[in-house]
């Protein structure tokens, strides 16, 4: 399987990197082709299918797939409803679609790798990673588009003195003298929410990529590596079956935990 | 960990899958159950609304039930208090009639021995005129007296 490849460092390698498309001069101007079509597409044909459901919802008996986006809306509804007070709206609707999103460029992970790989080569495309989330920079946009709520959602529930008084006054008090540690203490806070999102996340999934690359590489020892990366290959997979909805759902959690705390007046 | 435009692309994507999701998907689902949940509790309000009309109900025809029992109650006692005068009333009449009989048959038998004295007293003047006649016919002797039964004769 790995036979066109100079070595398991080669292969791991090859798989893990994106098809890029250069928009201008300097590494920040190139584009993951990959990772940005293949998450627009499966947002397209998630959120799409939800809106199709939701078109045809009503108040009585519901159908069978309309029952399965309420448990879904229900489900979050509940969740965000413990932690978050006030006009939720928004908040669900955030939370579903951090869920809905990201467990589906999660579950991208069920595909066997070389499928993608061997599939794409064949209509001369190199390089395909197709799990999007295992790219920092899915989630690192999904984590910086979070905070930046955050910010805007304080600046609403305090305003704007309630919202300086927050990060200059907080949490050791509004002595002047503290006010330099209290806003690099709120800083690092700031800070550290988004990047526990975005590298929780990304760790996770490029961790899992990674290991199911090593095992298909077990296919290398013959017959017997064959057999034994199979078996592999679906106990890791089946332990997937529980990674991808709880990365998903921590992500939702994690989002709902930081607006109704930005949300909240102290 | 390369960070580049693909995080500005993703960012974007996210925001407008947010929108959409916010705009279009989930407000006629949340409208759909939350008009479930009034529908249910609707009904469930109306339910408890026929219960308490059910025993008001079931109260009413109780006490109907109880008014037509006692009025059935007042028509029978009615009935007898009716029944017993008339009973009364036809022995009354029954025992008036025998009275009545019975006072005609007295006097009746009164006429009768009135006229059989009478008719006894007729006879019994006979008797006496008979026996007188026998008497005197021996005391009386024709000649003596064939002057006056002339006279008598004369006179008739």
């Amino acid at each position: 399987m790995a036979g066109s490849y100079e070595g398991p460092g080669d292969y791991i390698g090859h798989h893990l990197t994106n098809l890029k498309v250069a928009t201008g001069e300097g590494g920040f101007w190139t584009v993951h082709l990959d990772t940005v079509i293949t998450s627009w597409v499966l947002g397209a044909l998630g959120f799409g299918f939800l809106w199709l459901v939701s078109r045809k919802v009503t108040a009585g008996v519901p159908s069978k797939v309309q029952a399965f986006f309420e448990l879904l809306y229900e489900f979050c509804d509940n969740q965000i409803k413990d932690i978050f007070h006030g006009d939720r709206r928004f908040v669900v609707g955030l939370g579903i679609t951090v869920f809905v999103w990201v467990f589906l460029m999660n579950a991208m992970k069920f595909l066997p790798v070389d499928f993608i790989a061997k599939g794409f080569e064949a209509v001369g495309i190199n390089y395909w990673k197709p799990v999007a989330t295992a790219d920092v920079n899915t989630t690192l946009a999904l984590a910086l588009s979070v905070i930046g709520l955050v910010i805007f959602f304080s600046f609403k529930a305090k305003g704007f003195g309630g919202y300086m008084h927050e990060l200059f006054c907080t949490p050791f008090g509004s002595n002047p003298i503290l006010w330099p540690f209290n806003f690099l203490f709120q800083l690092i806070e700031l800070v550290s929410k988004p990047l526990s999102l975005a590298l929780r996340l990304f760790g996770n999934m490029y961790a899992g990529e990674i290991i199911f690359l090593l095992i298909a590489l077990l296919s290398i020892g013959g017959l017997f590596g064959v057999g034994a990366g199979a078996i592999l290959h679906a106990g890791w997979a089946i332990f997937h079956l529980l990674v991808v909805p709880l990365q998903a759902f921590i992500f939702m959690m994690l989002t709902a935990v930081y607006l109704a705390l930005a949300h909240e007046s102290h | 960990m390369n960070i580049n435009m693909t995080l500005l692309l993703q960012a974007l994507g996210f925001a407008i899958f947010i929108f959409f999701t916010v705009k279009f998907v989930l407000p006629p689902l949340a409208a759909a159950i939350e008009g479930r949940r009034r529908q249910i509790a609707d009904g469930l309000a109306e339910a408890e609304k026929g219960k308490a009309a059910l025993f008001t109900a079931q109260k009413e025809a109780d006490k109907i039930i109880a008014e037509a029992k006692a009025r059935a109650a007042e028509i029978v006692a009615q009935a007898e208090k009716e029944r017993t005068a008339t009973i009364e009333a036809s022995k009354n009449e029954a025992r008036a009639a025998g009275e009545r009989e019975r006072a005609m048959a007295a006097e009746e038998i009164a006429q009768l021995s009135v006229k059989a004295k009478e008719e006894l007293r007729d006879r019994v003047a006979e008797l006496a005129v008979a026996g007188a006649k026998r008497i005197l016919a021996r005391e009386i002797n024709p000649q003596v007296h064939a002057d006056l039964l002339a006279q008598l004769k004369a006179e008739l």
